[in-house]
């Protein structure tokens, strides 16, 4: 199982969203991604798009003035 | 049982988008929708800048709209691609600098790549003809069928019964006489369509699709061009432009001024690539510059910063200007009266 990194700071929505879908293009189902995001609206999209597509996500937390977003690969990815 | 076809709809996160994918859907074909971001979209950036505008639900559309429909969403960043679409339309700009027609046919045309690679078998929008008076006129259906290499592929279901049939419903992978023949400039009939399908919640975003059909916007775009003497811009251009009061006293820089915290906050952001203005004396916005300056520049922008910031009536105000990583430095400044802005700097 692989974690990936996704640095998505300073970018708006929904950049997050296209930096995380484009990471786990190429991931197997249970890799994980985590994204680090300046936007908040990072919070919402990434679950939002994760929801529709079949992934999971694992945790969603603010820290320091960035808010991170851990999300795996669904079976059907 | 005979296979289920793929189609790929195109989701804007308006209404006809919405609208347009269901009813295939509806119909038993296997949809999901794709979603072009091209550095102008209004989604959500606005919202996430903007402070007073914290508490409105910060949602993407596109994302919203399928998950409305159930479907895949597959947001594509263009927003390299698409700087040819907005330098070089062939078929002209509509009122602004929308280049509406050679946009839609650009985002078929990726539209149909996608499909393409994936196997789906045809491509759905929620175009109606008479909706738009640039893009989406009966004369000019044919042409984004065409010039998109879509042809026969692409079905707009709102307005088929108006259209010349397309594969798939001569195929039989839809039923013509379930799709629609809405024309014109009303939103009665989607509306009542939305009822029906049980999306009478939908709230119309404000707006266009895009920046590109905002006057104010387009205004600014323009000025940058003029002022490199050339049609360009990078993704960041086009992110400031939506942020800030823009003044531009001389022909080679501009300021852009934070209104409001969020932006503030948004600008800070930029302060490694641009030369900032902060007041310190008083509280007052931060403020970039952008374009080539010196010091007699600066110094006009700081006492144009100085006369947005609580110090206005101040003999003096202090600034702190930091650029391009070198260390910070004080300048003191008098603000600059109103009769001496002139209303021309105004973007
Ligand atoms: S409004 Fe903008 S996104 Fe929509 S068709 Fe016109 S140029 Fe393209």
């Amino acid at each position: 199982m692989s974690d990936i990194q996704v640095d998505a700071r300073r970018l708006l929505c929904p950049m997050p969203v296209i930096r995380v879908q484009d990471a786990m293009e190429h991931l197997r189902p249970g890799d994980t991604v985590t994204a680090f995001c300046t936007d908040p609206g990072a919070l919402n999209d990434i679950p939002a798009w994760c929801h529709i597509n079949g992934h999971e996500v694992v945790e969603r937390r603010e820290q320091d003035d960035e808010y991170i977003v851990v999300v795996r690969v669904g079976a059907s990815g | 049982m005979a296979t289920q076809r793929k189609a790929v709809a195109l989701i804007s996160g308006g209404l006809d988008s919405l609208l347009a994918a269901r009813v295939v859907k509806d119909q038993g074909v296997h949809v999901e929708g794709i979603n072009f971001y091209t550095g102008f979209c209004v989604e959500g950036h606005t919202h996430a800048i903007r402070k007073k505008d914290k508490n409105k639900q910060k949602r993407n559309n596109a994302l919203w709209s399928a998950e409305r429909l159930g479907i895949k969403l597959h947001i594509i960043d263009i927003v390299e691609e698409y700087k040819d679409v907005v330098y070089n339309p062939r078929h002209g700009y509509g009122a602004n600098l929308n280049p509406c027609l050679d946009c839609k046919i650009f985002m078929v045309s990726k539209a149909r790549e996608w499909a393409a690679r994936r196997d789906f078998d045809f491509i759905i929008t929620g175009e109606v003809i008479g909706q738009r008076p640039m893009s989406q006129r009966k004369d000019t259906m044919p042409v984004v069928s065409r010039e998109s290499g879509a042809d026969d592929r692409l079905l707009r279901p709102l307005c088929a019964r108006n259209l010349p049939e397309t594969l798939p419903e001569r195929e039989g992978w839809v039923d013509r006489k379930r799709l629609f023949g809405f024309s014109g400039r009303t939103r009665k009939p989607q509306m009542a369509l939305a009822r029906e399908l049980g999306f009478e919640d939908y709230a119309q975003p404000a707006g266009g699709c895009c920046f590109l059909t905002d006057k104010e916007y387009s205004v600014k775009l323009q000025d940058l061009w003029s002022s490199r003497g050339e049609k360009r811009y990078e993704l960041d251009d086009i992110m400031l432009l939506k942020v800030g009061r823009h003044l531009r006293p001389r022909p080679n820089f501009k300021i852009i001024i934070a209104r409001e915290e969020g932006e503030g906050k948004f600008l800070q952001g930029y302060r490694k690539q641009y030369i900032s203005l902060k007041t310190v004396s008083h509280g007052g916005p931060l403020a970039l510059i952008d374009g080539e300056v010196d010091a007699a520049d600066i110094e006009l922008a700081a006492r144009l910063v100085a006369r947005y910031s609580q110090g206005r009536d101040a003999e003096q105000v202090e600034l702190e200007v930091s650029g391009h990583s070198a260390d910070p430095s004080s300048l003191t400044v008098k603000p600059m009266p109103a009769r001496e802005v002139d209303p021309e700097w105004h973007l």
